[in-house]
């Protein structure tokens, strides 16, 4: 049989997988120290609701959400509020902070922390969506979108299918696969009970093929424990596959229209599979977003790792217990190498959309020398959203904003694909970036404009 | 030949019935427009800038000819003078405005803002603000990368490469604001020209505290204060740890130059005071 794959654009990267596939998760120490940044979803900040010199406990609420699109945060460990200030984040930006120094490792009592599985769930829709708001979980797969905001459908729209994502396209990344290997169990709850916060009879869980031994795994799982309605659904490895639109054309033949349309106007809702772990542990543990499992892998490191990490950990904190960043120049990326984010501030904290470090050396991680665009067409070969990569980033550069907007360049995804097949090397995406960013800032302006 | 003569005729009388038209149609949708809009433009610089606010030197003529008060339109690059010509042509009362130059608000060169990262990007700044803070630690400096050039159509910005900042040439600067624009990290600002070029400001956006600049920055404004304490004229607040000196207020008195530790206040084409002996205490300058 052919594997279904998205239908235009994509690109093949190697994904250096290897490197950290075969590392078992570990529990990564408790952190002597934490820092907690207000703002790690889409949205609004949360505010900050503790004090300096506050007592606080694992899983307490110390930033509240501020509006729909906004999540809680949760302490990650208990200890002390020795300060609540803006604090670098990896960007080198200065961001609001609660920084808890550790003092034991007390609980919230209603957390259930034992590792029992407990699949019956009874509540109803709303309970269970209040319950994940309460718990602040957001997209784990990077974009960090509130899920309580995903799973709340809007009138007169309704969903049919919930499209599970262990894709995970992007290179290097394995944490996504390591919970799918180890904790599957957890997840397949996770998803009965997304399935029932939805109403929907149907799940399809999207794998690339390059993980067989997740997609046999977790099969079992089904056939073991009795599933019903959730499939898995193994894809042909292209990426950009983990993004939303392009996994469910994959997996439902089916196409978003352009923005503002939702997935849910196709009648899709897409959850990442280590959410779905998260959301059980928050329905049936009480448990609220504090951990998630972070990759920190390169090739040129002592050892790789998948460490269920604390949110807040300093990032230092990991790459000592993995033996330390190697030598000479090295750019370290927040995500992997396609669409990670470069980190320029080591003392940065983990937060929930980190889903792994990839260290690379400097030699890996340098650019090509720019030439001219000669006009081959590869870049729209490539974009998954079928828009023109060269003419967008030439009218960025030239500041000509009305035409990247009548050519959508508020589609781009920002997977990045231009640039990496572009033969000339031209820095394609960082242009169409400002494009993008300028021009969704116009049309806000023009709606602000409009209302008024 | 009698093909020649009738070709001649059909187009000589073609021609003039057609002439006669175009007359009549000419008369009866003739625009009239005010001939003072072409006077007005030729005494504009026609740089099409678009420092005044309207799209180019046309556009305006036409509001300098339409408009009865003139007094909120003026030309940055054609100056006072010109403009109190074109009101005089005009009969009309002239802006005043005093001259502004445009003054580039960051003193962390290369030697005293190291850098601590190298990118490798598209050489833009408006492309390494959508990244991160730059290949310093200073979140509000220049990176350097010269948007603002290319921004500046009189030729007056270029990038020292000495220092990696950019510097504004005085004389050529119209103030049209093309650089306030462009800059992502809000570094410009116009202030009044003095003459000779004369000029005092702080040097400096970062509104972090203290010891996060010298971190980052040998000749950072901390926020101490000093130069607050010295000014007669109340021309300097502190907002944000970040020192401000009002161009409206400031006398060019330059004691606070003195006073400040990290030299984060920038002093143009003036002598510095000379050190005093401790206790006298000298005349504000005027």
């Amino acid at each position: 049989m052919r594997m279904r794959t998205f239908p235009i654009g994509g690109i093949h990267p190697s994904d250096n997988k290897e490197w950290s596939k075969g590392q078992a998760i570990e529990v990564l120490d408790l952190p002597n120290e934490v820092y907690v940044p207000m703002i790690q979803h889409i949205g609004a900040p949360a505010t900050p609701v503790v004090q300096k010199g506050d007592k606080v406990v694992t899983g307490q609420i110390i930033g509240q959400s501020m509006g729909f699109v906004s999540a809680n945060i949760h302490s990650p460990i208990s200890g002390v509020v020795t300060s609540v200030d803006a604090y670098p984040n990896g960007q080198g930006q200065r961001r609001m902070m609660v920084v808890i120094k550790r003092e034991g490792d007390e609980w919230l009592e209603e957390i259930d922390r034992t590792t029992t599985l407990k699949r019956e769930c009874s509540l109803s829709p709303e309970e269970i969506i209040a319950k994940i708001k309460n718990a602040g979980i957001v997209g784990l797969g990077g974009a960090q979108f509130p899920t309580h905001v995903k799973l709340t459908i809007p009138d007169g729209q309704k969903a049919e299918v919930l499209v599970i994502n262990g894709v995970e396209c992007e290179p290097y990344l394995t944490s996504d696969y390591r919970n799918m290997v180890e904790r599957a169990e957890m997840a397949l709850i996770g998803i009965e009970i997304i399935m029932r916060a939805l109403q929907v009879q149907h799940a399809v869980i999207g794998i690339e093929n390059n993980k067989p031994d997740a997609i046999e795994h977790i099969n079992a799982i089904i056939a073991r424990d009795n599933y019903r309605g959730i499939e898995v659904m193994p894809l042909k490895m292209r990426y950009p596959q983990g993004g939303e639109k392009q996994l469910i054309a994959a997996v439902t033949g089916r196409q978003v229209p352009p923005p503002p349309a939702l997935p849910i106007s196709v009648g899709a809702v897409v959850c990442n599979i280590s959410s779905a772990i998260a959301v059980y542990e928050a329905v049936q543990k009480n448990k609220p977003l504090i951990e998630r499992v972070v990759t920190i892998t390169g090739k040129g490191m002592k050892s790789t790792h998948n460490f269920l990490t604390r949110f807040g950990t300093p990032l230092n904190v990991l790459l000592e217990r993995a033996g330390g960043l190697p030598e000479g120049d090295v750019k370290l990326l927040n995500g992997g190498p396609m669409m990670g984010r470069s980190i320029v501030e080591t003392s940065a904290p983990i937060i929930k959309g980190c889903s792994g470090i990839t260290v690379l050396s400097g030699a890996e991680a340098a650019r090509g020398k720019e030439i001219a665009c000669i006009k081959c067409g590869r870049c729209v070969e490539a974009c998954p959203m079928g828009l023109e990569p060269y003419l967008l980033s030439k009218v960025a550069r030239l500041q000509k904003w009305d035409v990247a907007e009548e050519h959508n360049t508020v589609d781009c995804i920002e997977c990045g694909c231009c640039s990496y097949s572009c033969p000339s090397n031209l820095p394609l995406l960082d242009y169409i970036r400002i494009g993008k960013q300028t021009v969704m800032t116009n049309i806000r302006a023009r709606a602000a404009a409009n209302k008024k | 030949m009698n093909t020649l003569v009738l070709t001649v005729l059909t187009l000589g009388v073609l021609g003039i019935l057609l002439a006669v038209i175009l007359y009549f149609v000419a008369q009866r949708f003739k625009v009239e427009e005010d001939p003072r809009i072409d006077d007005v433009e030729k005494m504009l610089p026609g740089a099409n800038c678009g420092g005044c606010g309207f799209a180019g030197c046309r556009a305006m003529s036409e509001a300098l000819v339409s408009r009865d008060n003139i007094e909120s339109l003026f030309c940055p690059v054609a100056g006072g003078d010109a403009m109190k010509s074109i009101a005089n042509f005009l009969g009309k009362v002239a802006p005043e405005k005093t001259p502004m130059v445009a003054t580039m608000r960051c003193g962390g060169s290369c030697d005293k803002r190291p850098k601590v990262n190298h990118y490798d990007g598209a050489l833009n700044c408006a492309v390494v603000n959508t990244f991160y803070v730059g290949e310093t630690a200073c979140a509000f400096g220049c990176i350097g990368y010269g948007d603002c050039v290319n921004a500046c159509k009189f030729g007056a910005l270029k990038v020292n490469t000495e220092t990696g900042l950019v510097e504004v040439d005085a004389d050529k600067c119209t103030a049209c604001g093309a650089c306030v624009k462009a800059c992502p990290k809000g570094l410009f600002e116009l202030r009044k020209k003095w003459p000779k070029n004369r000029a005092i400001y702080v040097a400096c956006r970062s509104k972090n505290r203290g010891a996060v600049v010298m971190k980052a920055c040998k000749s950072g404004c901390i926020g101490c204060g000093k130069c607050q304490k010295v000014c007669a004229f109340d021309a300097i607040t502190i907002d944000n740890f970040l020192a401000y000196i009002d161009p409206e207020k400031c006398k060019l008195c330059r004691k606070c130059v003195n006073e400040c530790p990290t030299g984060a206040i920038h002093i143009e084409n003036m002598e510095r005071l000379p050190k005093e002996p401790k206790p006298t205490k000298p005349e504000a300058e005027k």
